[in-house]
């Protein structure tokens, strides 16, 4: 008895956050892409910066949310080329005290 | 000395550091790149800055710039001087004539590219200064120096 309740729920179980998700996320996204969609546009490509300087606090910052992280690449639309460069810097102004590593 | 490469050095220097010592500091690593023939090409004290978290047990320190030309050994050496120095709270060397050149050569290109552009629409080459100007204003005057904030 225990062992069918078990077998059945898990199949229920199974089926049920599957099929969910097979549908959420692409709903989801879809909904999510048409109420705000974010600028997708490279800063350094569109603002024709071509260095990014440690030194340059300000230009950092930018990339800096709140708690202190690098802003991913997926939120920012930084391409790939500058947001290593980005990384680069953000993590040598570190080292200098000049950002923090981490804010709480 | 023919490869000659550049380097950019920032030391943090303990707040509480008189003049007479940071002038110590300062002739400490001219003396170093002197004696590797290396030469200095720009020094920039920035000054009394805060930290962005504590070191030790400093809140603040005296931020010093050097662009330093000379060669590798010149810049293992002034590590390990730098290493030694109680004053020194903090320093990074790193090279950046490299990184440069590469951002000279974009820049370069980018402006051949549009230079290019503007002959092909029947335009002078260069931007006229009133259309910089709407540039600027359309963009919200913010250029891309952020020096300005590091000296305050």
């Amino acid at each position: 008895m225990a062992e069918g309740f078990g077998g059945g729920g898990g199949g229920r179980g199974r089926g049920g956050p599957k099929g969910a998700g097979d549908k959420g996320p692409r709903r989801g996204g879809s909904g999510g892409g048409g109420m705000f969609r974010r600028r997708r546009v490279c800063k350094f490509k569109s603002e024709k910066i071509d260095y990014i300087d440690y030194k340059d606090v300000r230009l950092l910052l930018q990339f800096i949310p709140e708690r202190g992280k690098i802003q991913p690449r997926r939120l920012s639309g930084t391409s790939a080329k500058w947001q290593r460069k980005l990384q680069l810097a953000i993590k040598r102004a570190r080292e200098l005290a000049l950002i923090p590593y981490v804010t709480d | 000395m023919s490869t000659a490469k550049q380097y950019e050095l920032v030391y943090i220097a303990a707040p509480e550091a008189t003049e007479e010592q940071l002038a110590a500091l300062a002739t400490e690593v001219q003396q170093v790149v002197g004696r590797f023939q290396g030469t200095i090409e720009k020094t920039d004290v920035w000054g009394r800055r805060r930290l962005a978290y504590q070191i030790g047990r400093y809140k603040e320190g005296i931020y010093v710039l050097h662009v330093i030309n000379g060669s590798g050994e010149l810049v293992k050496e002034l590590e390990r001087r730098l290493k030694v120095i109680d004053n020194v709270v903090r320093h990074l060397i790193t090279r950046v004539d490299e990184d440069l050149l590469v951002a000279a050569h974009r820049k370069e290109r980018r402006q051949a590219k549009t230079a290019k552009r503007r002959v092909a629409r029947g335009l002078p080459p260069e931007p006229t200064p009133e259309e910089k100007m709407r540039h600027i204003a359309a963009r919200g005057g913010d250029s891309v120096d952020g020096m300005d904030e590091a000296e305050a």
